[in-house]
Order: structure tokens, then C-alpha cells, then sequence
């Protein structure tokens, strides 16, 4: 049972489905914003990054980031879309002190690219169209008392919205879609896609159906989704409201909802907030957008491995099951860290089972990125390489990396170090045996009348004595010897 | 030297009462004016002789000369305020990129000149700081929307000054003014730095004394620009050569045909300003033209598509003088209420009208009525330009305006003034160049007559244009020898 239908009323809510598209912004990373010179980066103390264009003084005139337009047409080839030829910009009117022009610089009715999709838990999601646009500026409200505070650093940074179809049929679908969308922004480098960063913001047009209906019933869009998780939990909440009103026989109304996270709930936008005329029409003040086909095809051929690729990949030549291979494949960065652990150790299995296992627990232990990660791909396989030869035991090996992480010496070093290298030599081996078979004497004797079953318990005891150190292996063979056999 | 040049238009400045309480020219004059010209002298004798750059006459063809800027062009040192309340005492942190062309030419920026509020108008009498008038007749306007460069030329203050146009801002007060205005074709001229009211419209002009005088500014400041992303990247001929061959010649327009569009000669012309432009015909052909006549059958749509294009994108372009980064606020306790009270006391009647047409015609269930028809018209205006340039016509010759100036406070209806542009605007909706140039005087003032020249053809239209200039002599420009406002 889905979330959905957990949390949808009864008494005729069932005979409902949830429809859903999103409209996704990805800010772009290029190093200047979209119109400017001006720097994009983010977290600059407030107005540093500035200049009469992003500041909308009069006689300033936009031009175009080249950059920009290419990392927006890798996200569009990425999402299967059509770079069209020639794109039109176009303004978008709205007043509001943190946009400095009193119009956006986006694209309307020509966008960049068209008619793609994103596959999800084996359904495509169809993309209506991907285009082009500027950030605003940002509001703060609660910085001082009675006074809204405008930043414009962000005015002018470069953004593409992806617009999906409303293919989309539950939260967690959506949920699903998001990620899939953030895995691709990362794959083909075009954003940063961090959510705490404002990088890929989510707004929400959901409605609710008959089940069996093809028309699509009144939607509302919902905005203020600030996580991944806030989308779901926000569709679902807007979805229960939606079935609610509709149960009761009542219509829902076409407007803007804004999710609270705080307390859960969704609530009207005031209408000021929810209903604008924005007056579109083309930018005069940029020429269209011509690309031609060999600037698109060389895009294309630079996006390298889509993570789509690299996921069925992984399972064709690593022999992965699928949920090793969606962990493994979600990060591109972690991806490649694996492929060379495995490529320089040469077992896969126990790569990923590393990678998966106590790489990203050290990571999320040290809340730190992979490629800051202090155990390079060929060190890790060095210790792979010790556990499986034999030299270090799987246990001690968790030890060792954990030293790894913490002082960066190789693996064989610090085996050494802690004393952890496994012991194969059979005269330290039968010596420990020996010592154990005479504290143990019943076991020993009803073990060498042919109690095999108590080879486990003295194997442990064995192994115990040793400190770990033993090689179990050659244990169990020099115990199983002592029976004759 | 060049510092008693500056010296010389300010003494000038003083005699004909440009300022405020007499003809109203300037609003602004550049305090550091004379500080700029002697440096520029200083920099020019610094120049080793010999060097590559002791022709100053080629690199700085400019130098020590003083220029007017209209107030919507955007210069350090002295505020640029659109002849709007909304920008009053608004000084720029960079300079258009036509200024910093002047400069570099060896110009000295004297100061700024009067215009109608964010150029729209045709008469400079929608201006925050009161009417211009005409130096030539001081009752009249000078033409607007640049009618304070026009004046400022007229009045023999500077050689040169820059203005705008949107609908024919330029060739309509130098008609006006007795003086020469050149529209270059659209993209010629970098729009950096000029305030924006259409910006598929809008281009820099200049407005000077002689034809010579407005290829020479033109050449200097035309050519491509980075920070302008509609700025063609073509080269700028040497448009001076183009006058002094057409100076020289014997028959400078031997094989040229200049076309006669009919629909500019239409039966309400005023009979002066007919009379006028059929003497300039006679000399085009005395000076080796054939004139022929054309039609240009869309002609009449022009003020209708250009009062629809024009505020629709003015509508957007004056959306930022909101009172929140710059310029005047007036304070509310909400922001809508401050946005409110800004900009209805910042902008004139004039503006918020065409801000509110604009507005109109932009909204949903509107914008396909008139906005997109309107460029579809548009498109069919341009259409016969390039068809009758196609068909074998070098020029066309047209009157610049319907009459000569009229009186302050004369035209009330607003339609009524915006017919001013009827000859002009198709220039702008279709992005060629165009000249006004003094070509007689009918009632005692001065008539323009305008040649208009396909995309990127100035070269020949300057020519042209120096040929009629020096076939009809001074007597045009009769006028100015003892302008109106000069006073002892």
C-alpha cells in the first residue's frame, strides 16, 4: 500500500487518483550569471555580486552567457528533448523589489528544447519542454524588524525549468522522478542541484481524477517545496484536501497552495500571490537563439554515461543486483570511486559491497564529499586485496579501514601497525590449538571421537585466543586434520 | 585650444539663454567640462610627433570639440534623468557606450539637453523641467523628443549633439531646428547606455550642423558593441569620404534613382513644405538623379502599428523605476502602495498614457489583437522597403515632417501630436537609416526634407544628402545666422 492510499480519505476517496506534473528550476553552474559578468556564485555577502545589468540601471542591456545555453542544452539532450534551431526569449512581467528589471528574461512560447522524458520505476514521465531563464533576487523578511531586506546576488544567475507532463500518479512516483532528475543534473554536470542552495527548486500542479478518466480535473499548483520529502509529504497533503472537497461533492479551485512544512498542511496563497498576468512578449533586447546541429551533436557527444547507461552497465558487466547497482549509481562521483575500486582490486562484488557499506557510512559519519574522501580508490582495493589473500581477516579489516580513514596510511602499514595481520604459520596455529583442545578437554575428546559439530565452538574459542588473529580457514583444516580427516 | 572651445559654447550657452528661464536647451551642464578639455590638450601635446598617434585628426577627430547629450543617454559626471521627475538628481555609474566613443574621439560632454519625458513626445514639451523652444522662433517647439539637442545645434552652442529615436525623435526637431539628424539603421549604433523606451525601435542619432559634421559623429560612434547584443557586427565605411566625394563631384548622384513614395505626398501636406520638397526633388535631379515614383502601400499603418509597439515595450522597459534601487520613492507602508505613489508622481501624464496603452495591449486576450497584429503589420511595412529597394530605387526622398513647427501649447489631442511621426516612424519599424536635412524655409521656418537609404546603406545616404546640402546651399539655414534667442 502506498503512502498515497494510506493516507486517502475513505467513503469514496478510492475511486480517486492522483495526477500530477512538476515544474522543476535547476540553476545552471556557470561561473557568471546569465546576462552579465557578474559572478554566480553563491553565499557572497549580500549586493557583492552586482553590476548596472543585474541591477536593472537604466541604459543596461543584457547578453547572453554562452556557457549557460550549453549546459542548458546538455540537460534537455539528457532528458531526451529536441534543441530546437532557433528559441525565442522572451519577458515575463511581474513587480516585485527583488526583481530588478520588473520582468524575468525567460522563454515562452519558443523554448530551447521540447518532448522528452525520464524513466521511472519502469514508466516514462514525458517532459514538456526545457528552457532557459533568470534567477530573481531574494526577499529576506525576518532579518530586520519591519523591513524587507533585498539581495540581488542571485538576480541574473542562469536556470532552466523542466516542465514535465502531468504523467506523474503518486507522491512517492514524484519523489522518485526528483531524484532521477537530480541524478541527471549531476551525471551531465550541468548543476549543483543542492536543495539548501536554492539550486533545483519544485513547484507542483496536482489534481484529482476518476480513476478510468482521461480529462484531467482542476489542478492547483503548490509551491514552497523545499526538500525532496516536503514534495511528497505536500502532494499527499494537497491530494487528501483535493479528494476531500471532491467527495463532498464540491469543486476544487483552480490556485496556488503553499506548502508548511512546519505543521504539515497546505493553505491558499493569498490571491495577489496566485494569479498574474504576466504579459508575455519576445525580448528585443536579445536576438533569437540560433544553434546549429553540429553544436548540438558535439553537446551530445560530450554528455558521456547517462546514469540510465551506467546503471544497466553495471549489471551486465559486474554481475550487480539492482539495488547494489541503484546505490552504487545514484552519485555519479561514488560511481566512479567504485569503478576504480573495482577495476584496481578486481572483485566487484566486494568493491561495492565496501563502497556501499563502510565508505558511505564514513562519508555520512563525516557528513563529507567523496572526492575529499581520504581512502583513494587504489588504497581501498590495497586492503581488499589483504582480506583476500588472507592476510587480514574481514573483522579486522573494518578496523584497518577505520585508520585508513582516520590517518590515511595504507592498508598493509596499518595491518601491521595494529598487529591484525592474520596468522597462517601452523606451528603458532597448532600451538593455540593445542592450548585450547587442553583447557577444554571434553569438548576436545568427543570432538576427536567425531562430534563434528563441535569444530564451530572450538574454531571460536580458537580464534578468540588468538585475538582474531588466527586465519580461520587454515584452523578449521589443522583441527579437522587432528580427526584423521 | 579645445578648452576655449567648451569655453566658447558656454559663453554661447549664456548669450542665447539656453538655461532654464530662457529657450530651456540645457538641464544639465557638465561641471567638469573645461577640466576635460584641457586635459584632452594636454594629452593630445603629450603625443611624441612623429608617433603614430600625432594625427589627431584621424584618431581624434573630435578633440577639444564640445558636444550635447540628450538626458537619456547615460554619461558620469552629470545625471541622467530622462526628463523624468522619477530620475531626478539619478546620476549613472557607467557611460553610454556612444559617450565613451566621443570621449575617446577627443569630445568634451558639455552637458545634457532637454527632451520630452523618457523621449516620448514630439515637441520637448512633456518635460519634467518645462518646454524647450525653438531658438529660431521662440514661441515654437523645437520637435521633440530630442528637441534640446536640436536647439542646441540650432542655437550654434555645439556642432554636435546626440539624440535618440524611437519614431523619428531626431529628424523631426532638426527639421524642426533647421539642423541636419541622422537615424542610422537599426543595430548600427550601440544602445548601451541609452535608456530604453523601444528597444526594437530605439537608436542613437545625432543632430549637427552641416551633413559633413553628422557623418563624421556618426562614424565615430557606430560600429559593433559586446555589451549590446543587437549591435551588428559590420564595419563602419569611412562616411566622411562619401561627403567629400559627393563635395567634389560634378554629378555626384549620376545613376542613382531616388524613389518619390507617394504616399508621402498626400493632399493635406502642408503647401510649403510640398513646394520645398518638390525644389529638392528638381535639385537631386539637377544633380545627376533620377527620381521616379513609388508606392509604399502600408505607409499609413505606420503611426497606428508604432503607438502599439512602441508602449507595449516602453510598457516593460519603464517597469524598473519602481523607488526600490534608484531614483525617486515615494514612501507606503506597503510595497504595491509605494510602487503606486512612486510612479504616478514620478511619471508625467504622457508616460503613464502610453505605459497604461502599452500595458493594455500586452495582457492575455489582447496581446494577439493588437500586439502580435501590430507586428505583423510591421512586418509588411518593412516589406515594402525592401521591396522597393529590391526594385531598383538607391533612395528615397520624402518631407520629414507635415509641417513646419508649431506653436507652443498648440496641439492638445495626442493623436494629433503623434501624427508628427507619419513620415518618420517607418524608419524605425523597419530598421533602416534615415536623414533629415534643412532643405528651405516655408511660413519663416525651416522645412526638412528626409532621404532614407536600405539597412546599412548611411554611406550613400550621407552622400546624397552632401550633394542637396551643398546644391541648396545655405539658404535653408538662413534662419540661424541670427537665431531668435540670441540676445546681447
Amino acid at each position: 500500500m502506498t503512502r498515497d492510499d494510506a493516507t486517502a480519505p475513505t467513503g469514496g476517496a478510492e475511486r480517486y487518483e492522483m495526477v500530477v506534473g512538476l515544474e522543476v528550476h535547476v540553476q545552471l553552474k556557470t561561473a557568471t550569471k546569465a546576462f552579465c559578468s557578474c559572478s554566480a556564485a553563491y553565499g557572497a555577502p549580500p549586493n557583492t555580486n552586482v553590476c548596472p545589468v543585474c541591477l536593472a540601471l537604466p541604459g543596461a542591456l543584457p547578453v547572453l552567457n554562452a556557457h549557460a545555453v550549453e549546459l542548458a542544452a546538455r540537460a534537455a539532450i539528457a532528458l531526451g528533448c529536441t534543441v530546437h534551431p532557433v528559441s525565442i526569449f522572451a519577458r515575463k512581467h511581474y513587480f516585485y523589489p527583488d526583481l530588478p528589471k520588473g520582468y524575468q528574461i525567460s522563454q515562452y512560447d519558443q523554448p530551447l528544447a521540447t518532448g522528452g522524458s525520464l524513466s521511472i520505476d519502469e514508466q516514462a514521465v514525458r517532459i514538456t519542454r526545457v528552457h532557459l531563464e533568470e534567477d530573481a533576487g531574494k526577499s529576506i523578511h525576518d532579518r530586520y524588524p519591519a523591513a524587507t531586506a533585498i539581495d540581488l546576488n542571485r538576480a541574473g544567475v542562469p536556470l532552466i525549468e523542466i516542465v514535465s507532463e502531468p504523467d506523474i500518479r503518486s507522491a512517492s512516483a514524484a519523489g522518485h522522478y526528483l531524484r532521477a532528475l537530480k541524478r541527471v543534473m549531476e551525471y551531465t554536470g550541468v548543476s549543483d542541484v543542492n536543495m539548501e542552495e536554492g539550486s533545483l527548486r519544485v513547484d507542483a500542479n496536482v489534481s484529482a481524477r476518476m480513476r478510468g478518466a482521461t480529462a484531467l480535473g482542476t489542478k492547483t499548483e503548490v509551491k514552497n517545496l523545499n526538500s525532496f520529502s516536503n514534495v511528497e509529504r505536500a502532494l499527499a497533503a494537497e491530494y487528501v484536501r483535493q479528494c476531500a472537497v471532491l467527495v463532498a461533492g464540491g469543486r476544487v479551485e483552480q490556485q496556488t497552495m503553499l506548502w508548511d512544512g512546519v505543521h504539515g498542511t497546505v493553505r491558499p496563497a493569498r490571491s495577489k500571490e496566485a494569479s498574474h498576468d504576466y504579459r508575455y512578449f519576445p525580448e528585443p533586447d536579445l536576438p533569437p537563439l540560433v544553434v546549429t546541429t553540429e553544436w548540438v551533436d558535439g553537446v551530445r557527444r560530450g554528455l558521456g554515461e547517462l546514469p540510465d547507461a551506467r546503471a544497466a552497465r553495471y549489471g551486465a558487466q559486474y554481475g550487480l543486483g539492482a539495488g547494489d547497482v541503484a546505490a552504487l549509481i545514484d552519485k555519479p562521483r561514488v560511481a566512479e570511486y567504485f569503478e576504480a575500486v573495482a577495476a584496481a582490486h578486481g572483485d566487484a562484488k566486494a568493491a561495492a559491497n565496501w563502497v556501499l557499506g563502510e565508505v558511505l557510512a564514513a562519508l555520512n559519519a563525516s557528513n563529507g564529499e567523496i572526492d575529499d574522501f581520504r581512502v583513494r580508490p587504489p588504497a581501498l582495493a590495497g586492503l581488499l586485496d589483504l582480506v583476500r589473500d588472507g592476510t587480514v581477516s574481514h573483522a579486522a579489516a573494518k578496523t584497518v579501514f577505520g585508520e585508513m580513514v582516520r590517518g590515511g596510511e595504507p592498508a598493509a602499514a596499518v595491518a601491521q601497525r595494529l598487529g591484525v595481520t592474520q596468522v597462517g604459520d601452523d606451528t603458532a596455529l597448532n600451538q593455540w590449538i593445542d592450548e585450547v583442545m587442553a583447557e577444554n578437554p571434553i569438548e576436545a575428546s568427543r570432538y576427536l571421537a567425531g562430534e563434528r559439530k563441535l569444530q564451530g565452538p572450538l574454531v571460536g574459542r580458537i580464534m578468540k585466543k588468538s585475538q582474531g588473529r588466527a586465519d580461520p580457514k587454515r584452523v578449521n583444516q589443522l583441527l579437522a586434520a587432528r580427526t584423521g580427516g | 585650444m579645445s578648452a576655449s572651445l567648451v569655453r566658447e559654447a558656454l559663453d554661447r550657452a549664456d548669450a542665447v539663454g539656453a538655461g532654464r528661464d530662457g529657450l530651456n536647451i540645457l538641464v544639465a551642464v557638465n561641471p567638469n567640462a573645461e577640466r576635460d578639455a584641457e586635459r584632452n590638450a594636454e594629452r593630445d601635446a603629450e603625443r611624441p610627433a612623429g608617433s603614430s598617434g600625432a594625427g589627431t585628426a584621424d584618431e581624434r577627430p573630435l578633440a577639444g570639440v564640445p558636444v550635447a547629450i540628450k538626458d537619456n543617454i547615460a554619461t558620469l559626471d552629470v545625471p541622467t534623468t530622462c526628463g523624468s521627475r522619477i530620475l531626478a538628481g539619478y546620476v549613472s555609474p557607467f557611460e553610454a557606450t556612444v559617450v565613451e566613443r566621443l570621449r575617446d574621439a577627443g569630445a568634451v560632454v558639455l552637458g545634457k539637453t532637454n527632451m520630452d519625458e523618457f523621449a516620448m513626445g514630439s515637441s520637448t514639451e512633456h518635460s519634467a523641467y518645462g518646454p524647450t523652444r525653438n531658438p529660431l522662433d521662440p514661441s515654437r517647439v523645437p520637435g521633440g523628443s530630442s528637441g534640446g539637442s536640436a536647439a542646441a545645434v540650432a542655437a550654434g552652442i555645439v556642432r554636435i549633439a546626440l539624440g535618440s529615436e524611437t519614431g523619428g525623435s531626431v529628424r523631426q526637431p532638426a527639421s524642426f531646428c533647421g539642423v541636419v539628424g541622422v537615424k542610422p539603421t537599426y543595430g548600427r549604433v550601440s544602445r548601451y547606455g541609452l535608456v530604453a523606451f523601444a528597444s526594437s525601435l530605439d537608436q542613437v542619432g545625432v543632430l549637427a550642423q552641416s551633413v559633413d559634421d553628422a557623418a563624421l559623429a556618426l562614424g565615430v560612434i557606430a560600429g559593433h558593441d559586446p555589451r549590446d547584443a543587437t549591435s551588428a557586427e559590420r564595419a563602419v565605411p569611412d562616411y566622411r569620404r562619401s561627403v567629400r566625394r559627393a563635395a567634389t563631384d560634378a554629378a555626384p548622384l549620376a545613376g542613382i534613382v531616388v524613389g518619390r513614395p507617394r504616399e508621402y505626398f498626400p493632399a493635406a501636406l502642408h503647401g510649403g513644405v510640398r513646394e520645398r520638397c518638390e525644389f529638392a526633388l528638381d535639385a537631386l535631379v539637377r544633380l545627376g538623379a533620377t527620381v521616379r515614383e513609388v508606392s509604399m502601400p502600408h505607409t499609413d499603418f505606420a503611426i497606428p502599428v508604432y503607438y502599439i509597439v512602441a508602449p507595449a515595450e516602453a510598457s516593460s522597459n519603464l517597469a524598473r523605476f519602481d523607488g526600490v534601487r534608484y531614483g525617486a520613492r515615494v514612501s507606503a507602508e506597503a510595497v504595491t502602495a509605494m510602487y503606486d505613489a512612486t510612479r504616478s508622481q514620478g511619471f508625467g501624464p504622457e508616460v503613464t498614457r502610453r505605459i497604461l496603452l502599452g500595458t493594455y495591449v500586452l495582457s492575455a486576450g489582447y496581446y494577439d489583437a493588437y500586439y502580435k497584429r501590430a507586428q505583423d503589420v510591421r512586418a509588411l511595412i518593412t516589406e515594402d522597403f525592401r521591396r522597393v529597394f529590391a526594385d531598383g530605387v538607391d533612395l528615397l526622398f520624402t518631407p520629414t515632417t507635415p509641417t513646419p513647427a508649431f506653436k507652443l501649447g498648440s496641439i492638445s489631442d495626442p493623436y494629433e501630436m503623434y501624427l508628427n511621426d507619419i513620415f518618420t516612424a517607418t524608419a524605425n519599424l523597419s530598421g533602416v537609416p534615415a536623414i533629415s536635412i534643412p532643405i528651405g524655409v516655408a511660413d519663416g521656418l525651416p522645412v526638412g526634407g528626409q532621404i532614407i537609404a536600405p539597412h546599412f546603406g548611411e554611406a550613400s545616404m550621407f552622400a546624397a544628402a552632401a550633394a542637396l546640402e551643398r546644391a541648396l546651399g545655405t539658404l535653408a539655414r538662413a534662419g540661424r545666422a541670427s537665431p531668435a534667442g540670441d540676445r546681447p
